[in-house]
């Protein structure tokens, strides 16, 4: 069977899910983090997957915004954690926990 | 099987390995190990986007993810002095429903995926390199004004980080 866009969405699906299981199940801010990159790599797979066999550009567009967002994301997201580590001593999601009621 | 068929296989197969890697590594929880995952996934999944003809996209995601943002990731986790992460006491009733919230999750989009009609042409043509990429940003003009937002967003970013990052507010 030729590769489709079956298969490049499953492998976006999958990929996405296993970001979304590092988000849930590890407890290190940083990691928690890099699974939410994972994430969102997936979604710019499924993409440019959709734009390759739909015959149009605009998804590639799209991915070109999203790298260029994810990355001032990444600079502010690490400046908060430095500055929460500052304050706290500590990259463990289970010590903080000050707005929990 | 054709050469591109083989090539996808191998790509999809490293980048879920390496996604995998960085989330759950058996043999160290060190975040120092999971961001080198990240970056090998990241160029795993720039081979897919050359399979997919989007070359430009490729280099950039080399040059932006793999280099920058990674560089920036590994600058942090020095500079935190990260130990390796202690194991704490196990949630077990966290992990198993985590986990099966995701598995359905995963079950839902595989489902959605093979079942309905994608609507795909059967031999695609567009080729995102970077003329194509450049014309469709600059000339068709319904890119302009988000082009320009994008770099006031960045600017915002870069005062927004050098805020945060100051010893104290004043």
């Amino acid at each position: 069977m030729n590769v489709g866009l079956e298969h490049y969405l499953t492998v976006s699906a999958m990929l996405f899910c296993l970001g979304l299981l590092g988000v849930i199940l590890r407890r290190n801010v940083l990691v928690i983090y890099m699974s939410l990159e994972l994430m969102l790599n997936a979604a710019n797979l499924a993409l440019v997957a959709f734009s390759r066999f739909n015959e149009n550009l605009t998804g590639q567009m799209m991915v070109f915004f999203i790298i260029t967002v994810a990355a001032a994301e990444v600079a502010v997201g690490l400046a908060l954690i430095v500055a929460l580590y500052r304050k706290r001593q500590s990259a463990h999601v289970e010590d903080l926990t000050s707005l929990k009621l | 099987m054709v050469l591109p068929d083989i090539l996808f296989y191998l790509f999809a197969f490293l980048t879920l390995l390496f996604g995998a890697l960085v989330v759950a590594n058996p043999f160290s929880r060190n975040p120092v190990t999971s961001a080198m995952f990240l970056v090998l996934t990241i160029c795993a999944m720039a081979g897919l986007f050359v399979l997919l003809n989007a070359f430009f996209l490729a280099a950039v995601q080399i040059l932006v993810y793999a280099g920058a943002v990674m560089v920036l990731f590994l600058f942090v986790i020095m500079l935190l002095d990260l130990k390796e992460e202690q194991r704490r006491k196990i949630n077990l009733f966290g992990i198993v429903t985590g986990t099966g919230a995701v598995m359905g999750l995963g079950f839902l989009l595989t489902k959605t995926i093979w079942g309905g009609d994608l609507n795909q042409s059967a031999n695609p043509r567009v080729i995102g390199d970077t003329k194509a990429l450049g014309l469709e940003l600059f000339t068709k003009g319904q890119f302009l004004l988000p082009f320009e937002i994008v770099s006031v967003l960045l600017l915002v970013a870069m005062v927004g980080v050098i805020l945060l990052s100051k010893k104290e507010l004043k």
